[in-house]
């Protein structure tokens, strides 16, 4: 047999296009008689609306249509939320109206206000000067710490103290019992900083109605445009779902902030059936910052109880969640099912209870970002182990394998399964790259320098191929989480295969070639991949959680076993063999045991023109479909290990080392991967160095609104990273897979917080909180109990 | 932050007083005023232009004369909408005191905005609530002298 393709760096087929400006996004959709919407936005984070005059803005040059909230009322629904969460009090969860354009109050800086539709951009800005909204300003609370407490503004009239749902995980009784045979307890108290999603294409919409047949296309930067369909069409507009065409082409990142129905497409699409001209709308990157979904936003407080050998007996978490002003289309999930099941971590801690109480603030939405629960997750369990470990004087990573899950499968006391993994594997691997052995040595050369070394661990684990239909949905989930796939093979032999995956960065087009390219004993170039239109593929879930190789892969692989199928019927007929003789391997049909062959075009051209075929008993052409609905989530895990230095007259921590072994399962192309682990371990980097979104705390301000006070990191903020994979196939998806696309930024921050706090451990800092920017660094060494003056 | 600073002004207090009541006055002083125009007591519709940072707007708005203890001291507030820029909220509470044939102003004056002037210039609005306050106190003091001699 030729060399398996699977493993092969294969050099991505979509780059030619991307890196020959050839790419189509949406904003280079221009259909003709195109209109422009420009969006007023709120200026204040909590303010009821008491008149808006829309007239002059109406009657300024070029001004197509103006719409405010009240002239959708009636006629577009508030926008859904994906998954219904249950609280501890059996209730469930609070849901607010989310309308598209604010209706009486406006609830965060950005809320949408008014879409003004004129001839050109310039006129649709100029236009929505002239309207006047008259603002009765309320008092703002944009911290979620303080949104249940007395007298808090509230940012929905009907709920209650601004809670959402109280909502529990684990053997709370069982819990607190264990907590009181424990020989040393640690606790730590938690911010997981808001991040501000940056996909370097902003969100855009072009939205067309067709008079023709009555029907819409929607092109829009979108992770999933089968589900944005869904919820528009069934939920928001009542429009007939098979009417409107939702297409997301090219699209330049996504990192989460993408899969989520916004309002701004919405009106766009309902607006261009009342116009009946196609309307473009493009944010501005001002825009992105706040209106965008954004991230993480916990508090926090964890205790884990231990014996005096150091092993976990039980861990207790109190989570305060910030959903923001609305219910984004998956915020409830994030912090309670991808976040408290997450937080056995690797290792065999009997007891875990958390509580999660989610509350809305005066702020932009909060939803899924890169890793989506599982950040956080990592960010508790890894800072409160490392804590705990040298509190008692326990090596780090001894105290980790005292504590590893070493039998599979494996049930957590926080619902999950874990089907397998090898966490010494990964951990001893990063110890060996990472020479930890050499670390003392050079933290005293460093030392020298009048510089602070530390070095920290992260060993994350998370929960990924979303995801088991029916345990989702035990859990909330209100749709199904499985994936399709078609590979349609054409009369020549040639190959399209269509997935509800979509790619916007993942490299699918080249992942998937792959996949099918191996089985069918072709080369990747016969291949051709379509992703992200609903006119062209049947169906599918889109691009989360790091789905696309286990479930949409799946799909793929189990229509190929059908096309295979199917193959095998055609070639036992030109061969004249019985079916089950027939072998498929290397792009040829054979009969078992003979030299008699027929390659795989030839099969695939008997299927489009059956002249000699056994029409009688079979269908022709060769066109096959499948949907895969996982069994399980996958659980890539891994070690990261960082190691930084910090200036002690500054406050500047540089990462000198950074070292991510991780197990994806089978990796289909280790180039790909890697640029995968690169970039999250970036974005997990700029959560722990640089990353914050402030509001103001008395206005609500948006105050890190730009790239001027909003510090994402660039190339020289981060080290030239050691990537290396270690394999534990996975066991219930036929490609072995696990997904490797939110690993660097779920186990990043805790590694960076670990490095940091170790440097400073000996000097009595037992915490520092993200972003660890100089200042905050600096603040604590000015601060530290044990503060000795060092060569500055 | 609150923005403080002191004039000389030569004139007695009563004329600097009268002044800073003075319609034409305060439309030749305020940075960026276009229109000033008396809709009730002490209270006026305003249109101004002004830049924070890289974000220039006009704002719309009501300048309002309050606490007023003649002839010592007063505050002069604002507030405006700038439209898409967002909006603008300011004030100077002044006081005035004799010293010798001159009158002593004092003043401590802030500035807060909202919307897109607070998304990209918030880092900037204290450098510009001091710069505001200055040019509009230097400006008044070059008046009342002017108008003095």
């Amino acid at each position: 047999m030729s060399e398996s393709l699977l493993g092969q760096s294969v050099r991505r087929k979509e780059d030619y296009r991307f890196l020959t400006g050839s790419g189509t996004y949406t904003d280079d959709v221009t259909v003709p008689g195109q209109l422009y919407a420009f969006f007023l936005r709120s200026p204040h984070a909590h303010a009821r609306i008491r008149a808006i005059d829309t007239a002059a803005a109406k009657a300024a040059p070029g001004v197509v249509a103006v719409y405010v909230g009240t002239d959708l009322q009636g006629k577009v629904n508030g926008l859904p939320c994906g998954w219904l969460i249950t609280g501890i009090d059996g209730q469930p969860m609070k849901e607010p109206v989310h309308p598209p354009l604010a209706q009486g109050k406006v609830r965060h800086v950005g809320d949408q206000v008014a879409m003004i539709v004129a001839e050109s951009l310039n006129q649709a800005k100029d236009a929505s000067e002239l309207i006047e909204v008259d603002y009765e300003v309320l008092p703002a609370c944009v911290d979620p710490a303080q949104a249940r407490a007395p007298g808090a503004p509230l940012v929905h009239d009907d709920v209650p103290d601004n809670t959402c749902y109280v909502w529990g995980l684990g053997d709370k009784a069982a819990t607190d019992a264990a907590f009181a045979q424990a020989a040393h307890v640690t606790t730590l108290e938690y911010i997981n900083n808001r991040l501000i999603p940056n996909a370097i294409e902003p969100r855009a919409a072009v939205a067309q109605y067709h008079r023709g047949d009555d029907s819409y296309t929607l092109h829009v930067t979108s992770q999933n445009p089968h589900v944005e369909r869904l919820l528009m069409t069934a939920f928001v507009l009542g429009l007939p779902e098979h009417k409107v065409r939702v297409i997301a082409p090219d699209v330049g990142g996504g990192f989460g902030s993408k899969i989520f129905l916004y309002a701004e497409e919405t009106v766009l699409t309902w607006a261009a059936g009342q116009i009946k001209r196609p309307i473009k709308w493009t944010a501005e990157r001002s825009e992105s910052f706040l209106a965008d979904a954004h991230g993480r936003d916990h508090v926090t407080k964890a205790e884990l109880a231990l014996d005096k050998h150091g092993k976990f007996l039980a861990l207790r978490v109190h989570t305060t969640a910030g959903l923001g002003a609305y219910l984004s289309t998956f915020a409830s999930s994030v912090p309670t099912i991808l976040y408290a099941t997450l937080l056995a971590g690797q290792y065999t801690t009997p007891n875990i209870y958390c509580e999660v109480t989610s509350v809305f603030t005066h702020t932009a939405p909060v939803d899924a970002y890169r890793g989506a629960g599982r950040p956080e997750a990592t960010y508790v369990v890894e800072r409160i182990v490392e804590t705990a470990a040298r509190e008692m004087k326990i090596d780090p990573a001894e105290i980790r394998r005292r504590n590893f899950i070493t039998q599979f499968p494996y049930q957590t006391p926080v619902a999950l399964c874990y089907d397998i993994g090898n966490y010494e594997g990964t951990l001893s691997e990063a110890m060996r790259v990472a020479d930890v052995p050499g670390f003392e040595v050079r933290r005293k050369e460093a030392e020298a320098r009048g510089k602070l070394r530390g070095l920290g661990y992260s060993a994350y684990i998370e929960a990924c191929g979303l995801a088991p239909s029916n345990i989702a949905g035990a859990l909330g989930a209100r749709a199904g989480l499985y994936e399709a796939g078609e590979v349609r093979v054409h009369p020549t032999g040639k190959v399209t295969v269509f997935t509800g995956s979509h790619s916007h960065g993942q490299g699918h087009e080249t992942t998937f070639a792959q996949v099918v390219a191996q089985r069918l004993g072709m080369s990747v170039e016969d291949i051709d991949v379509v992703h992200g239109d609903t006119g062209r593929i049947a169906f599918g879930m889109g691009t989360y959680g790091s789905r696309s190789i286990a479930v949409g892969g799946a799909a793929i692989v189990r229509a190929l076993d059908k096309v295979v199928a199917k193959g095998k019927k055609i070639a036992a007929h030109l061969l004249e063999a019985a079916e089950g003789d027939i072998e498929f391997e290397n792009g040829e049909f054979t009969v078992a045991g003979t030299d008699k062959k027929v390659p795989f075009a030839q099969v695939a051209l008997t299927a489009y023109v059956p002249h000699n075929y056994p029409l009688d008993k079979l269908e022709p052409g060769l066109n096959e479909m499948a949907f895969y609905d996982p069994t399980n989530f996958t659980f890539p895990a891994g070690c990261h290990i960082c190691e930084v230095e910090i200036d002690r007259a500054t406050g500047e921590t540089r990462i000198v080392n950074f070292t991510a072994v991780d197990d994806f399962g089978k990796i289909i192309n280790p180039m790909i991967v890697e640029g995968q682990v690169h970039g999250g371990l970036t974005q997990g980097i700029g959560q722990a160095l640089l990353e914050a979104c402030v509001y103001d705390k008395e206005s609500g301000q948006l105050i890190t609104g730009s790239m001027m006070d909003y510090a994402l990191p660039r190339a020289d903020d981060v080290p030239n990273f050691k990537v290396s994979t270690q394999e534990t196939p996975c066991t219930h998806n036929p490609l072995g897979v696990k997904g490797c696309g939110e690993a660097g930024a779920i186990g990043a921050p805790a590694a960076v917080i670990n490095a940091i706090t170790a440097a400073l451990w000996p000097l009595g800092v037992r915490d520092i909180p993200m972003p660890a920017t100089p200042q905050t660094v600096w603040r604590a060494l000015q601060t530290a109990p044990k503060a000795r003056s060092g060569r500055a | 932050m609150e923005v403080t600073g002191e004039q000389l002004i030569p004139a007695s207090q009563q004329t600097t007083w009268d002044a800073l009541n003075d319609l034409e006055v305060l439309k030749a002083c305020i940075p960026g005023c276009e229109t000033i125009v008396p809709c009730a007591d002490n209270e006026f519709d305003v249109v101004l232009t002004a830049k924070v940072g890289p974000v220039s707007a006009k704002f719309k708005g009501k300048l309002t004369l309050l606490d007023l203890n003649p002839p010592n001291a007063y505050t002069l507030s604002f507030e405006g909408q700038g439209g898409v820029a967002g909006f603008a909220k300011g004030g100077a509470q002044v006081q005035l005191s004799p010293e010798g044939e001159a009158t002593r102003l004092n003043y401590a004056a802030k500035a807060n905005v909202g919307g897109k002037l607070a998304q990209i210039g918030s880092r900037l609005i204290d450098g510009t609530a001091r710069k505001l306050a200055d040019q509009f106190f230097t400006a008044f003091k070059k008046h009342v002298s002017d108008s003095a001699a």
